[in-house]
């Protein structure tokens, strides 16, 4: 008795359309950066259900996949913080409304 | 002869380099303008002096040259060497070397000293090539390049208001004269298609060629402006405003003797008429102006009317007698009367800057060096015998008597020598005899030696200029080829008792005349009062010409200011009206128009730029929104 495919599906699509509802309304950098996190975990859900339920599930191909990803993501928050820390130094908020320095 | 004439320009063209030298000095550079005009005019008295030399046989050198084309034909001018010329050019430069140095003490004081010298400079290069032009057209250049020194010389103290009126009454009155001239010259080039004087054969002095009458008396017309003969003479005397030696140097060398040479030079196109007239003219000039001088106070101005006078003399001589016969009074009258000037100048000089003879007396023993050269020029302008104005008076005369047509141009010529010999008699009377008058007599003082040298000079050759010319000696008139003086002896008996009697006459009256009253004066207060306004000329032309010209100047100034000021006025409106109407049809419907579309441009604009507001996170949901829109299209368009 296995969970079939289109279950992780639906729950990796939820996982993306939270992330993806949280970066686009939140104000603040750090929880938009959280918003996106949570979408590249979607994907990577999306990535181990897709090896498993493949053709060639013994070469563990999703798996290095998704550790590669995950190493990636970490580098991203980190590279994303300090920019928010450079961004704060620089303007004293961290509020993405305030921060429209590029407006026509 | 011929290697002369390569020299021949060296004459005009040295002053005129110095007068073009001077106008650049600046004004404290006194004595090297001074020193450049006589250097340049005593190198033209050597040249002159050397080309008279190589005229002394006879003959005559021409050098043409080419001055401009135009369609087939070309303009000459050229110079031109022979005795007429030669002799006048010597006088000119010898009696203008004389006058500049003479100068050199007169305008000491004057802080225009440059700027005299400079005109002095360009009035003698004028004069000179006057006299060397082989060419009508070169001469009528010169001629009125010689006007155009004279204007500036008279009106040369233009801050008296009489001297710049008196400058501005010479320049005109002579260029009425020169209209005549221009005229005349322009019938002359269209009858004989040349205005060379001497071109080998073909030109208008050669071949026997004679103009019309009419080409005669226009040309005449130019002399009689020049010259001051009836009716132009008016400005002469008031040429008299000028400093003393341009006086000198207008009535003696430069200005009045170029209407009489105009006359010698084209004397061969003179036709028998025109010589009538020439004679009429001069014969009454001769009295009118003599009579005028009679009844004048201001020491310059007795000698202007004699100037007046004696040229009449002259053109008298040209008309009865010839070339040699006026020529000669010209030569002889060109030392005396700037002996007179320059003795006129020195009494001026020397009485603090007094002009009324009324005002001197007395200066026989002040200044005996003028007094003693006035004398002589006296003389000789009256006549005396031996004096240099006797030969020629008398050469004159004798042609006058022989004249064919009419003796009473011999007349007129004996009673203006009894004038002239009356008032020059009055003159020196007043001057130089009796008390003196006022304390400027009384303290009067003899001139420095630069200026007593020129006068015992000119005093030299006052009294010997005329043996050249006697006729026991007629050196004159045989180097001139013309008429050889007779000699009669009731004629010149007549004259010389005549001189004689109008001089014991004149010294008897004005001898023992109070200094307030003219005898002449009380004994004919009306002919006295004429003659001191100078029979009213100047008055009848401001009543006539001037007040005509000055009617029709209001005329034209109110056609100009009502008529054509209108018309441009009413051009000036309507442009301006055209312009507020551009300027209200730009604004309302040109700008209004661009304004309309720019602010669409603009709204629309700021519409756009809405959307780019800086906010990430709104690009993100739009994007968001057309990847959404993106895949129900294709999952519609799939289907």
């Amino acid at each position: 008795m296995t969970t079939p495919l289109a279950h992780y599906l639906i729950l990796a699509a939820l996982l993306f359309s939270i992330g993806l509802a949280g970066a686009l309304t939140r104000r603040n950098a750090i929880l938009v950066l959280l918003g996106i996190e949570l979408m590249l975990n979607a994907a990577n859900l999306n990535f181990i259900a897709f090896w498993r339920f493949g053709p060639h599930p013994e070469k563990l191909t999703g798996l290095m996949f998704v550790l590669f990803s995950i190493a990636i993501g970490a580098a991203e928050a980190a590279i994303g913080l300090a920019l928010v820390i450079a961004i704060y130094r620089h303007r004293r908020t961290a509020q993405l409304d305030r921060l429209d320095s590029l407006k026509g | 002869m011929e290697s002369m004439i390569k020299f021949l320009w060296l004459i005009p063209a040295s002053p005129l380099l110095a007068a073009g030298v001077c106008a650049l000095l600046a004004r404290r550079q006194r004595r090297l303008s001074a020193g450049l005009a006589i250097g340049a005019i005593s190198i033209s008295f050597v040249v002159s002096c050397a080309a008279f030399l190589t005229t002394l046989h006879g003959g005559r050198a021409i050098r043409n040259f080419r001055w401009f084309d135009y369609g087939t034909t070309s303009v000459q001018l050229g110079f031109v060497l022979d005795p007429l010329g030669a002799i006048m050019a010597v006088m000119v430069t010898g009696i203008s070397l004389l006058i500049f140095i003479y100068s050199l003490g007169y305008m000491a004081k004057d802080e225009n000293f440059t700027r005299f010298f400079c005109f002095l400079a360009l009035f003698a290069a004028a004069m000179l090539g006057l006299i060397l032009a082989n060419s009508l057209l070169l001469f009528f250049i010169c001629w009125e390049l010689v006007g155009l020194a004279s204007y500036l010389l008279i009106g040369f103290w233009f801050q008296k208001p009489s001297a710049a009126a008196a400058a501005k009454k010479a320049f005109i009155v002579t260029r009425i004269g020169d209209l005549g001239f221009l005229v005349g010259m322009l019938f002359l080039y269209a009858s004989k298609g040349t205005l060379l004087f001497y071109d080998g054969g073909s030109g208008c002095l050669e071949g026997g060629f004679v103009a019309s009458t009419l080409i005669c008396l226009l040309i005449f017309c130019g002399a009689v402006g020049k010259s001051g003969q009836l009716p132009l003479h008016v400005w002469l005397p008031d040429a008299m405003e000028g400093p003393t030696p341009v006086s000198a140097l207008i009535h003696a060398a430069t200005m009045v003797a170029a209407g009489v040479f105009l006359i010698a030079r084209v004397y061969p196109l003179m036709t028998p008429e025109s010589l009538q007239v020439v004679t009429w003219v001069g014969a009454l000039t001769a009295v009118f102006a003599a009579s005028i001088a009679v009844a004048q106070n201001d020491i310059k101005r007795i000698l202007a009317y004699s100037t007046v006078s004696q040229l009449g003399y002259m053109m008298m001589g040209l008309g009865v007698g010839g070339v040699s016969v006026g020529m000669f009074h010209l030569l002889t009258h060109a030392g005396f009367k700037a002996l007179l000037f320059l003795g006129a100048g020195s009494v001026i000089h020397g009485c603090h800057k007094e002009q009324n003879i009324a005002n001197m007396g007395g200066l026989r023993k002040r200044m005996p060096v003028t007094f003693a050269t006035y004398a002589v020029g006296m003389m000789a302008l009256c006549g005396v015998p031996l004096f240099s104005g006797f030969w020629s008076k008398d050469a004159i005369l004798d042609a006058a008597h022989d004249w064919r047509i009419s003796q009473v141009p011999f007349y007129f010529g004996l009673f203006g020598a009894f004038l002239t010999a009356f008032y020059m008699t009055r003159q020196m009377c007043a001057i130089f005899f009796g008390k003196p008058a006022t304390g400027g007599a009384e303290h009067a003082h003899e001139s420095p030696f630069v200026m007593t040298f020129p006068l015992m000079i000119l005093a030299g050759v006052a009294a010997v200029a005329g043996f050249f010319g006697t006729p026991i000696w007629p050196w004159f008139q045989t180097y001139l080829s013309g008429r050889k003086a007779g000699f009669d002896w009731p004629i010149v008996l007549l004259s010389t008792a005549l001189v004689i009697a109008a001089i014991v006459l004149s010294g008897w009256i004005y001898s023992r005349a109070s200094r307030e009253n003219d005898p002449l004066e009380t004994a004919q207060p009306a002919l006295f009062a004429l003659l001191r306004r100078k029979f009213f000329v100047d008055e009848l032309y401001d009543a006539t010409i001037v007040r005509l010209t000055a009617a029709f100047a209001m005329f034209a100034d109110w056609l100009d200011r009502v008529v054509l000021g209108g018309l441009v006025r009413a051009m000036c409106w309507l442009t301006l009206a055209l312009g507020r109407l551009d300027r209200n049809v730009d604004e309302s419907v040109v700008n209004g128009g661009f304004d309309v579309g720019t602010e669409t441009v603009r709204g629309s604009g700021k519409w756009v730029s809405r959307w780019q507001n800086g906010q990430v996170q709104r690009y993100l949901r739009m994007i968001g929104l057309a990847f959404c829109g993106l895949l129900l299209l294709l999952l519609w368009g799939s289907r």
